[in-house]
């Protein structure tokens, strides 16, 4: 594997961890439980999506194929993506869908954070910014699992069950495989075991806060980065793709 | 292709940009609002360079064009728009006449990064845009727009929308 194609995959993977997850949010625009909230929810879709376009439009470029950021989000196959499962879970309930971004987030800004100091100036650009977008981010999700967490036994009974059901797919954030030892040999991204370090902090402190246990690590699940997804994916692909796919070439 | 016209230099381009303004706030300008960043003539051909605020701000396109629709009107058709990421935007970029055109219009304006209350991870005592008492309450982080959270007075109990610090 050539240094490109490894950055390729690195764009993608940053690309579509962030896309799918946006696309999942949307999903609660009109639904909101409150309209606050579903403003709140929007608009940090709104910054996933833009980072997504930030890292698509450079995986284009890497590519060099001619191809833009619409043909990588709206025309690969789901074996093509590879974001990490946690996103592609569906939204459930409320505490689920905070959970969910919680462990993302409590990922994410590390990472972002490491990411500002990349040998690749675009990626430490994108990073640049997104560093300052998920620390709002990161701060939300943070009070949502609090508030629910040392809340009513039912926010708190529901809270745990999401902790417990998501944890599993927190295993491959961590994964560095040759692709991702390739980007770290070069000083594109970071080692991920030091981003399990602050993730870990975050967790363990936000979780004592609410009162939620940590899950301990079981079988964790594997396969996202390598395009092998779940069964929800499929679905969720069908429906953010179907109108390129339906009206091949249609623009606003 | 039409060439710029000759009188055509850095600063009158600077000038006629002031007609550009943010199209959800469009009592500031691009450059007040530290968005536009750069304007160079190279041989003829007019470089404009803008930095988005936010990653996902949609007004960035809207913007681009308005700023293409301005120079075309001025006769400048050897124009290129062009987005810069870094360094990254902070609101520490809004001009201070930017800063009490947002007040006027009923926007509290952002705090300074390095004020000691965000360092401090605390909230900042944000003025009501409509009566001035500092007795506020933020609602949500997240506003009308990216950029936006939203607050609510205490005193006169309405609710107003703040430039986040960022």
């Amino acid at each position: 594997m050539t240094e490109k194609e490894a950055l390729l995959t690195y764009c993608l993977r940053r690309g579509d961890d962030n896309l799918i997850l946006s696309h999942r949010l949307g999903d609660w625009c009109g639904h909101g439980p409150q309209l606050e909230e579903d403003i709140a929810l929007t608009n940090r879709a709104l910054d996933l999506i833009g980072q997504a376009r930030n890292y698509l439009q450079y995986a284009a470029e890497v590519e060099g194929k001619g191809k833009t950021e619409d043909d990588l989000a709206y025309l690969r196959n789901e074996r093509q993506f590879v974001n990490t499962k946690l996103v592609e879970q569906p939204n459930g309930d409320y505490a689920h869908t905070i959970c969910r971004s919680f462990l993302y987030d409590a990922w994410h800004l590390p990472l972002q954070q490491a990411l500002t100091k990349s040998t690749d100036e675009r990626i430490a650009a994108i990073a640049g910014k997104a560093v300052k977008e998920v620390t709002y981010h990161l701060r939300t999700s943070s009070e949502w699992m609090i508030r629910f967490g040392d809340g009513t036994e039912e926010s708190h009974k529901r809270a745990q069950t999401a902790l417990d059901t998501l944890w599993t797919f927190t295993g491959d954030l961590f994964e560095q495989d040759d692709v991702h030892q390739l980007m770290v040999s070069v000083g594109v991204a970071p080692d991920l075991a030091t981003i399990k370090i602050s993730f870990d902090a975050t967790i363990d402190n936000v979780l004592s806060e609410a009162t939620l246990e940590r899950p301990a690590d079981a079988f964790m699940a594997s396969g996202g980065r390598q395009g092998k997804h779940g069964e929800h994916m499929g679905f969720m692909l069908a429906e953010m793709q179907y109108l390129q796919r339906a009206y091949p070439g249609a623009q606003w | 292709m039409m060439e710029t016209p000759t009188h055509i230099t850095k600063e009158h381009i600077f000038a006629l940009l002031e007609n550009v303004k943010d199209p959800e706030v469009p009592v500031i300008s691009v450059r007040e609002l530290g968005v536009l960043r750069d304007v160079q003539v190279v041989d003829g051909k007019v470089i404009v360079t803008i930095t988005p605020t936010y990653t996902g701000c949609p007004a960035m396109d809207v913007m681009k064009q308005d700023i293409e629709a301005e120079l075309h009107k001025a006769g400048i058709i050897d124009l290129k728009v062009k987005q810069t990421l870094a360094p990254a935007w902070t609101t520490d970029w809004i001009s201070d006449e930017g800063k009490a055109k947002l007040k006027a219009y009923g926007i509290a304006p952002p705090e300074k990064t390095a004020d000691i209350r965000a360092l401090k991870g605390e909230q900042p005592i944000v003025e009501c845009p409509q009566c001035g008492c500092k007795d506020t309450v933020m609602i949500s982080a997240f506003g009308s727009t990216a950029c936006k959270a939203l607050w609510k007075c205490n005193d006169c109990l309405e609710p107003f929308d703040q430039f986040k610090c960022l």
